[in-house]
């Protein structure tokens, strides 16, 4: 008897109860690795802490150490927005290749995928490449192709004035490429007879493209938007295999920073570390605010 | 189709655009073929100051022997197959179950729990580390492959949730219900009516998220150290430190470490691309 009532208490609530259960084992990894962390940063950020003793409670202390002047922080926080600004280029780069790319000839199919398999290779081994790319004196092949034109040597990652732009620049490779395939494939779902119709009307080039294909593309410019501005914010492998943050501490961003500050040679400073990840947390928060608000209004609108 | 569809423009555009396709190609790729010509050079070449000219031998057999048989190489490729494959299984699994839950019932609390995996996802991985960190420590997991695989599955079930999420939506709706009628359990739906529907989602996902963890290298300087667990990433940079200016060498580890992903490409492009771009058209 008591099994049966069991049984139609939980036949009663399936539709109620059985997203509960699919949803447990997710939720539960991913508020133990992602959510709970978030709250245990800001907290370790009020300490002082070598990551085995105790922790001291030093309030704000961190915090006005790191806005009052830190000259490190502020090297990384300038190189972060460059990051954010110079990394956007890879949308219309990628949108420029994407319309080179968009035709019917033999093996465009081969090309396409050869355009963006550097988004494949891992960032590592891009920034290693670049790193060789860039050699100083006649050892790289940029100086070897500058020369012809009479340009150069230039000593690019040994420079702090161009460091970090040789470092932007390997990261765009990858990241135009990422935006090439969104809009490749943004391209392919283009209304053609909108198109049809605009060419009647004598709409070409330029104009065609920005009042005609451009808002059809609105889809692939948020996702292009979205990983690049994510992809900005992470910048990090780059800059610990090119340059390791050098020379002279020039090419530092936040993310680089906090990693140095928490795990490195100059000691295990957890707190000041994640107070570093504070800042870099809300920089990003803006961003996610807008996304989830855009995904939000979709969401309304799809009901 | 925009641009102007080839055949349509004048004959000297045809012929020049067949002409500039390769030539924009080898400009695009040059930092990648001037890595595979430095991976068949003899040492000589470099001490010499060859750098870019003709190598005067031939060593690619050479270089790559070395690359496999005397380093630590096969062991951190090895690594990286231990991380990635059970990543791979476990955060398909995770969130085809999390992607079924949101996606199909309607409930107080779907959509806010559905934002927090996006959220999550986009949140830097600066904030995480420290508390990762330490809790992988106190788990008895660091500098162990175990620890690592739990985080990237975990963190990546933001990322496939979405994903999941939003294909599941896609689906006929009316195929559960008459299962439903049908008077079909939930977890069947979910096993025999939803995930045979899914293939084309889960070939998606497995292929990306082979690349992402793969590719990762913070999380592997993060938890772990030395070639026990660490993946191929961080390998190759120990690895260069080993082989300091042994230019042929490194590049040649380098081309071995980037192999797998980009073979993955190339077999499952299509799943690769449909991955990747989900959400780009309407």
């Amino acid at each position: 008897m008591s099994t049966s009532t069991h049984r139609s208490w939980y036949k009663r609530n399936e539709i109620a109860v059985t997203p509960w259960l699919f949803l447990i084992p997710g939720i539960a990894m991913f508020a133990l690795y992602v959510i709970i962390p978030i709250f245990q940063s800001f907290w370790i950020s009020f300490h002082e802490w070598d990551g085995l003793g105790e922790k001291t409670w030093v309030g704000l202390d961190n915090y006005e150490r790191l806005l009052g002047g830190d000259r490190k922080f502020e090297t990384s926080f300038w190189n972060n927005l460059k990051w954010l600004v110079l990394y956007l280029l890879a949308i219309p780069m990628g949108l420029f290749i994407s319309l080179f790319l968009n035709q019917k000839v033999f093996g465009i199919r081969l090309y396409k995928s050869l355009f963006f398999f550097p988004f494949v290779i891992s960032q590592v081994v891009v920034g290693l490449v670049f790193s060789w790319f860039y050699l100083p004196g006649d050892q790289g092949l940029l100086n070897n192709v500058v020369g012809v034109f009479g340009l150069g040597p230039y000593n690019i990652l040994g420079s702090p004035d161009t460091a970090t732009y040789g470092i932007i620049a390997a990261g765009l490779w990858p990241q135009t490429a990422y935006c090439m395939i969104l809009y490749l494939t943004g391209l392919n779902s283009v209304d053609p007879e909108q198109v049809e119709a605009a060419r009647l009307d004598g709409a070409k080039g330029h104009r065609m493209l920005w009042h005609v294909i451009l808002p059809q593309l609105k889809p692939a410019t948020f996702i292009a938007f979205v990983v690049t501005i994510i992809g900005a914010l992470r910048s990090f492998d780059f800059i610990a295999v090119m340059t390791n943050g050098g020379p002279f501490g020039s090419t530092r961003v936040l993310s680089f920073y906090m990693f140095e500050e928490s795990l490195s040679e100059f000691g295990f400073r957890m707190g000041y570390g994640a107070a570093i990840a504070v800042v870099l947390f809300f920089i990003m928060l803006g961003f996610i605010g807008y996304f989830l608000w855009s995904m939000y209004q979709d969401e309304k609108g799809a009901r | 189709m925009f641009p102007t569809p080839l055949e349509k423009t004048s004959r000297q555009w045809q012929i020049s655009y067949q002409v500039l396709l390769p030539i924009v190609l080898i400009i695009w790729l040059l930092p990648l073929i001037a890595v595979a010509i430095f991976s068949i050079k003899p040492d000589a070449d470099f001490t010499n100051g060859n750098y870019w000219g003709i190598p005067s031998s031939f060593e690619m057999f050479n270089n790559y022997g070395k690359v496999f048989f005397e380093s630590d190489m096969p062991r951190y490729l090895w690594n990286s197959v231990l991380i990635t494959i059970p990543t791979v299984i476990g955060a398909v699994i995770l969130s085809s179950m999390t992607g079924f839950a949101l996606g199909v019932y309607k409930f107080k609390g779907n959509l806010p729990i559905f934002f927090m995996f996006i959220a999550g996802n986009f949140v830097p991985f600066q904030i995480l580390m420290v508390p990762v960190r330490d809790l992988t420590l106190g788990l008895g997991l660091y500098d162990t492959k175990t620890g690592l695989v739990l985080f990237h599955i975990a963190f990546q079930t933001g990322f496939c949730t979405l994903f999941m999420r939003n294909f599941i939506r896609a689906l006929p709706f009316p195929l559960i219900e008459a299962a439903r009628v049908e008077g079909v359990s939930e977890w069947r739906i979910f096993l025999f009516v939803v995930l045979p529907l899914m293939k084309p989602a889960l070939a998606a996902l497995s292929v990306l998220i082979f690349t992402f963890i793969w590719n990762d290298y913070f999380w592997a300087i993060v938890l772990t150290q030395g070639p026990d667990s660490q993946p191929v990433t961080a390998g190759i940079t120990s690895f260069n430190s080993q082989y300091r200016a042994a230019y042929h060498l490194m590049s040649a580890g380098s081309i071995v470490a980037a192999l797998p992903p980009v073979a993955m490409f190339f077999l499952m492009q299509k799943h690769f691309i449909a991955g990747l771009t989900l959400g780009a058209v309407k």
